[in-house]
């Protein structure tokens, strides 16, 4: 995902400075890894080299002064054909999940005991998870709900594998 | 609360049941997992004392269940056991009210006293409106939770759900299980859940895992990933007991 594309999001409301932006960014988010400082201050300046954002004056509310930077026409047009696109279904299985198990049955030994653990901690997040529900915002539940079907589709994963599993060390047997 | 020793079950040639054991302390939140033919349907319907395991034994509070004979079991399922069953289970010719009503009538409560807590306990679920409605003019959502406000009403000490949401949507769903979890941890009684969805599993405190009638995970509560206790607690800690 590009943080470029979310700030423009969220400079397309109005104006902002950078710390407005992190602090905006991580609440409107909140299931994403917090922004850091450098990162804003970064892409913003990567932002307004291409034309997408401009400098429009200072704000000052009583701590130091601050940078404003509103989205620009291009900006605007960027950000339209960003949203206008897919996001491509991802080309690889890039899981680490997949790659233990596999290993671990080239290596002789059981992925059975690997699996049962990693079910296990799954589904103890999965429990964070549906508690924080219970209490959070739209925007923390959506993030939730997310996160918690992507670590579903991992179990049933691993629930199939725990099946196959017989069949898997019964090839490399052979 | 609740305690399965061995319990050995089978159906015909099939094995439901293989020597499953497992200890459910009160006012636990439980669910039990594993995939189709695992046995979790059979182990729930030996601890509510609906059906009787072939060897092993079953206590509730302390006191044998599956040597009881039948009268003496369904008095004790009534008046200490609710079951949420997948499909509601709601009698067709009777409204939702009279659903939640009979079974306070023979549990020997009176008529006003019945009529209240069914109206208050619809109200809680939300389905006030379908009081007067029968369960063929009711969504999914509906039904499953007027047969949540029918197995609640008895207060009863230990609730039995299998596969409560599995006819539901994901939203009807989860609105089902908070409803299901949020009342019974409010009036402390132990609820056991059968469950082949994970996030349904994850509302519970414990997962108890079944494999070939056997349980192969959480068969006590320290050995179930986390300790029983408020939502809160066990979710921050994961800790074990």
């Amino acid at each position: 995902m590009s943080i470029g594309h979310v700030l423009l999001g969220l400079l397309s409301e109005r104006p902002k400075h950078g710390y407005e932006l992190k602090k905006e960014h991580d609440q409107r988010l909140p299931g994403a890894k917090p922004l850091a400082y450098g990162q804003v201050y970064a892409t913003l300046q990567r932002l307004e080299r291409d034309g997408f954002t401009e400098v429009t004056g200072t704000a000052q509310e009583g701590g130091p002064e601050r940078t404003v930077h509103a989205i620009t026409e291009a900006g605007r047009t960027e950000l339209d054909r960003w949203l206008a696109e897919i996001e491509a279904p991802a080309p690889y299985v890039a899981s680490p999940l997949f790659a233990r198990v596999v290993v671990a049955t080239l290596a002789g030994g059981t992925a059975e005991e690997y699996l049962l653990r990693q079910r296990a901690a799954h589904l103890t997040r999965m429990r964070e998870l549906t508690a924080r529900k219970a209490s959070g915002s739209p925007a923390q539940v959506l993030a939730a709900d997310y996160a918690l079907q992507h670590l579903d589709a991992d179990l049933r994963w691993i629930e199939t594998a725990l099946e196959r599993h017989t069949v898997l060390k019964g090839e490399t047997d052979a | 609360m609740l305690e399965a020793r061995t319990l050995r079950k089978s159906f015909g040639r099939t094995t439901a049941l293989d020597g499953a054991s497992v200890e459910i302390g009160e006012g636990e939140v439980v669910a039990v997992t594993g995939p189709s033919g695992s046995g979790k349907s059979t182990l729930l319907h030996c601890l509510a004392g609906i059906i009787r395991p072939e060897a092993g034994e079953v206590l509730f509070a302390g006191r044998r269940l599956d040597t009881l004979d039948e009268d003496a079991r369904t008095r004790l399922r009534r008046e200490n056991f609710g079951v949420v069953f997948q499909f509601g289970e709601l009698v067709p010719e009777l409204t939702a009210e009279e659903n939640v009503v009979l079974p306070l009538l023979f549990g020997g409560r009176g008529r006003r006293e019945s009529l209240q807590a069914a109206r208050s306990w619809l109200e809680r679920l939300d389905v006030a409106d379908c009081a007067g409605q029968r369960p063929a003019e009711l969504s999914g959502g509906q039904l499953q939770r007027v047969a949540v406000a029918r197995a609640l009403a008895a207060e009863p000490r230990v609730i039995f759900a299998d596969e409560p949401t599995g006819a539901l949507d994901s939203l009807a769903g989860e609105r089902v299980m908070g409803e299901l979890v949020g009342a019974a941890r409010e009036s402390r009684a132990t609820l056991v859940v059968v469950t082949h969805d994970n996030r349904v599993a994850a509302y519970a405190d414990r997962e108890i895992a079944l494999r070939d009638g056997r349980v192969v995970a959480g068969a006590t509560a320290a050995t179930g990933g986390t300790a029983a206790g408020t939502p809160g607690e066990a979710a921050a800690g994961g800790v074990s007991r």
